[in-house]
């Protein structure tokens, strides 16, 4: 027989939660607590274990979806008796695998109605809280919408998606297919807010100076064809990249003003013995500046897997706080989109961030003669209240230096 | 003596080898193969059904669940010190020392999924139920440990509470008390690392063993994650407390390795690196260690393990999903122990309220 599986509440009186992703395919056979899918609540991500042993027949929500809990998510045939189990009655607001009670709550108020001549329901629209911050950041009116929850509650994804359209009582501008849009207004949230706070802060505290150098990184190039072959990187991501951290972490070494940072509050400058190197990375979410820890401790092997792990983690919104937190130095690698070179905004806190540029072909002066080589272009910037011109200039140099000629990188390992 | 607060008790290492220590080596001398190997069986049965009761929640059966994952060997080594007549006042995360003290796993969740108030009858086995408030286990241990003293009775009860716990005046009243009586307790804190999502260090910048001293209390500190050296620091702390010799301070220092309860996120307070450094020390892959450098294991005795951690788990669940639902009136049950008026009283106007519902249904319908 099948049975459909509710959302349950996960999290002690929470509403709906978004369906993340499924585990499981139509037509599969599944496990008593086999893991079917991740759901996110307002606290936290968590894995879904089936209830039953069975058949998957149909997966009744899709992924990005939020629902309220008690929405059946998944049917799931079991060949134990064709006997419906009886009905049961979550027992506590919220709780357990049955559906939202039939709207109780409007009968009752049917019941209590007020008498002729007593004070209007003033009572707050019933909205997740959720819902309630999504209105007040909109500037909606929660009165005004229909609410989709249990027992009618406005739920997030009601306030959303009145976000744009026209309030009831005023008539609904007439549709003209031709004209779309002419602009769209997203708020300003999350990460995005945080980057902007971040670099805002960082662009106007801190005296930026950046430097530029080309660079023929013809034997890099082969020395990374070499190490995919090796079979210790298999599965890494073996790029530029990851020699780039590599000098640059050795580079810190030599200049290490700038792994230092600039302490206004007690007129210091902190020179950090140990380098935590942070890899901006580009995710769904907007970028973050996760680093791995104690790169100078890291061979290149293990900083080619710490860096692979920790942009695969970033990539997939899951860096943790202290991921993102407590880096010296970072590197910005705007060469994967195809990009030359550009003046990167230092992360708030550090003295130095490196760029790398596209690595590309292009003609150059080799043994005196033209010919066609790897070349790239690295840009630092860095805090000039931290760093001299001198330093600085001494370190992109350096970090050109091994790239130039990986083998000099040796005698520093 | 060896400082046990900078060197906590260990007797078996992380990768199985035994440790030389001969004060506590003595104490669990009887616990040869066979007692190692139930051990062992003790510590899977006990993930085994707190990962089973983790998926009822997530299945929408429990309304909310506090893992012991990553805690067995504190919980069933100082459980399994315990003589059948010496009491366990327990926390909200005690699954295991109740399982090892006889409850049955039928009847475990039954206040987890909100359908009791009470899971077992407490007397019947000598540990009490659940208990969320923070702390209160050191108070009501040493007034029972007060009580059974003046009744000449020689047991030992001990309080299980977590490292947020010693920060709650309950435990500081209890620890000053007992100690000005000489109460036969022992102060049992898992230090977990967490007070839900506060590390340690905030609660305390010493030790949370070395708190003790302050009362002029004994206090030993033992690797939380070794059954051996908590069962044998335990047996001592029992010991001391049945020949009168007063309350003894255990600091057992383990990890939480899920989150707090079912509703909250580790990963958003504490780093995965961090919790990669203690499943090296977890306590079950360690005393299945020794198990295999003394040869002790063989799959006869494996599969009759799992055969047992499978059907605690099975009991578990069933006894779950078929716990019957309260009638409403059944909330004034087991209140007081015997009639109470007041009671009496609120059970009449409730079931006159309900009463008032009565037809309305049909009549909208
Ligand atoms: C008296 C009291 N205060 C606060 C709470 C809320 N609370 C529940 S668990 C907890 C943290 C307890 O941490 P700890 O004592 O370390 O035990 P653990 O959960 O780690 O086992 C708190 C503060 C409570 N239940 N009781």
């Amino acid at each position: 027989m099948a049975h459909e599986f509710r959302l349950p509440d996960l999290g002690e009186g929470l509403t709906e939660a978004e369906l993340v992703s499924w585990a499981v395919d139509v037509g599969q056979t599944i496990a008593l607590n086999q893991v079917i899918g991740e759901v996110e609540t307002a606290k936290a991500l968590v894995e879904l274990p089936s209830p039953y042993a069975g058949v998957v027949e149909e997966l009744l929500v899709s992924p990005g979806t939020t629902v309220p809990v008690g929405t059946p998510i998944i049917r799931i045939t079991t060949d134990a008796g064709t006997e419906e189990p009886p009905a049961r009655t979550p027992v506590l607001v919220g709780y357990g695998p049955g559906a939202p009670a039939a709207s109780k709550r409007a009968r009752r108020k049917t019941v209590t109605a007020p008498e002729a001549g007593a004070v209007p329901d003033r009572r707050r629209p019933d909205a997740s809280p959720a819902a309630r911050a999504a209105a007040r950041e909109l500037g909606i009116d929660l009165d005004l919408i229909a609410g989709t929850g249990p027992s009618g509650a406005v739920t997030r994804s009601d306030v959303e998606a009145r976000t744009g359209s026209a309030r009831p009582d005023t008539p609904p501008a007439p549709e003209s297919p031709q004209s779309p849009e002419r602009e769209t207004r997203t708020p300003i949230r999350s990460v995005r807010k945080q980057t902007a706070d971040a670099m805002v802060r960082s662009a106007f505290t801190a005296p930026h100076v950046t430097e530029f150098v080309t660079v023929d990184v013809t034997r890099s190039m082969e020395l990374l064809d070499r190490l995919r072959e090796l079979p210790e990187f298999e599965g890494l991501s073996v790029t530029p990249l990851t020699l780039v951290a590599k000098a640059m972490v050795v580079a810190l070494r030599e200049n290490p003003s700038l792994n230092a940072s600039w302490d206004g509050e007690h007129q210091e400058i902190v020179t950090k013995h140990y380098v935590n190197l942070g890899i901006a990375a580009a995710t769904p979410r907007g970028l973050v500046v996760p680093n791995v820890k104690e790169a100078q401790t890291l061979s290149l092997l293990e900083l080619c897997r710490a860096i692979t792990e920790l942009t695969a983690t970033a990539r997939s919104g899951r860096a943790t706080p202290a991921q993102l937190t407590g880096g010296t130095a970072s590197i910005t690698n705007v060469g994967v989109f195809g990009v030359d070179a550009g003046t990167p905004i230092l992360n708030p806190g550090e003295s130095a961030i490196l760029c790398l540029g596209s690595v590309t072909r292009r003609p150059w002066v080799h043994e005196d003669e033209l010919a066609v080589r790897w070349v790239t272009t690295l840009s630092v910037s860095f805090d000039h209240r931290v760093v001299d011109g001198e330093q600085g200039s001494r370190f992109l140099a350096s970090v050109a230096g091994m790239l130039h000629d990986p083998a000099s990188l040796l005698a520093h390992l | 003596m060896v400082d046990t607060i900078a060197y906590p008790v260990q007797l078996i290492q992380p990768d199985g080898r035994r440790v030389f220590r001969p004060d506590y080596t003595s104490l669990v001398r009887d616990i040869g193969p066979d007692q190692l190997r139930d051990l062992y069986e003790d510590l899977v049965v006990a993930r085994r059904m707190d990962v089973e009761a983790v998926a009822l929640q997530r299945q929408g059966e429990l309304g909310l669940w506090a893992p012991l994952l990553g805690q067995e060997a504190a919980q069933v080594g100082s459980a399994r010190a315990l003589r059948p007549d010496d009491y366990a006042f327990i926390s909200y995360r005690e699954h295991a020392v109740a399982y090892c003290r006889g409850v049955d796993p039928g009847v475990m969740t039954r206040m987890w999924r909100g359908c009791a108030h009470f899971a077992w009858d407490p007397s019947s086995v000598n540990v009490t139920n659940p208990a969320i408030v923070v702390g209160s286990q050191g108070l009501h241990a040493t007034g029972y440990a007060m009580g059974a003293h003046l009744d000449g009775a020689e047991i030992a009860t001990i309080a299980y509470f977590g490292d947020g716990a010693t920060s709650q005046g309950d435990i500081a009243e209890a620890l000053g008390f007992s100690m000005s009586f000489n109460a036969p307790v022992v102060f049992f804190c898992q230090n977990n690392q967490f007070a839900i999502s506060e590390p340690v260090h905030l609660q305390s910048p010493v030790p949370i063993a070395q708190r003790a001293a302050g009362y002029g209390m004994p206090a030993v500190r033992v690797d939380g994650n070794d059954v051996l050296a908590v069962l044998a620091v335990t047996r001592q702390a029992t010991q001391r407390a049945r020949e009168g010799s007063g309350p003894t301070f255990i600091e057992a220092v383990t990890y939480r390795m899920g989150p707090h309860t079912t509703s909250d996120d580790p990963t958003r307070y504490r780093a995965a690196a961090e919790t990669e450094v203690w499943k090296a020390r977890d306590p079950i892959d360690r005393i299945r260690r020794l198990l295999d450098r003394e040869d002790l294991l063989d799959d006869v005795f494996l599969a009759r393990v799992q055969a047992t951690a499978d059907d605690v788990a099975a009991r578990l669940r069933s006894g779950t999903v078929e716990a019957p639902d309260p009638a409403p009136l059944d909330l004034f049950e087991h209140v007081y122990s015997t009639d109470h008026p007041l009671i009496d009283e609120e059970r009449e106007q409730y079931a006159a309220y309900l009463a008032g519902f009565a037809g309305i249904e049909e009549a909208l319908s």
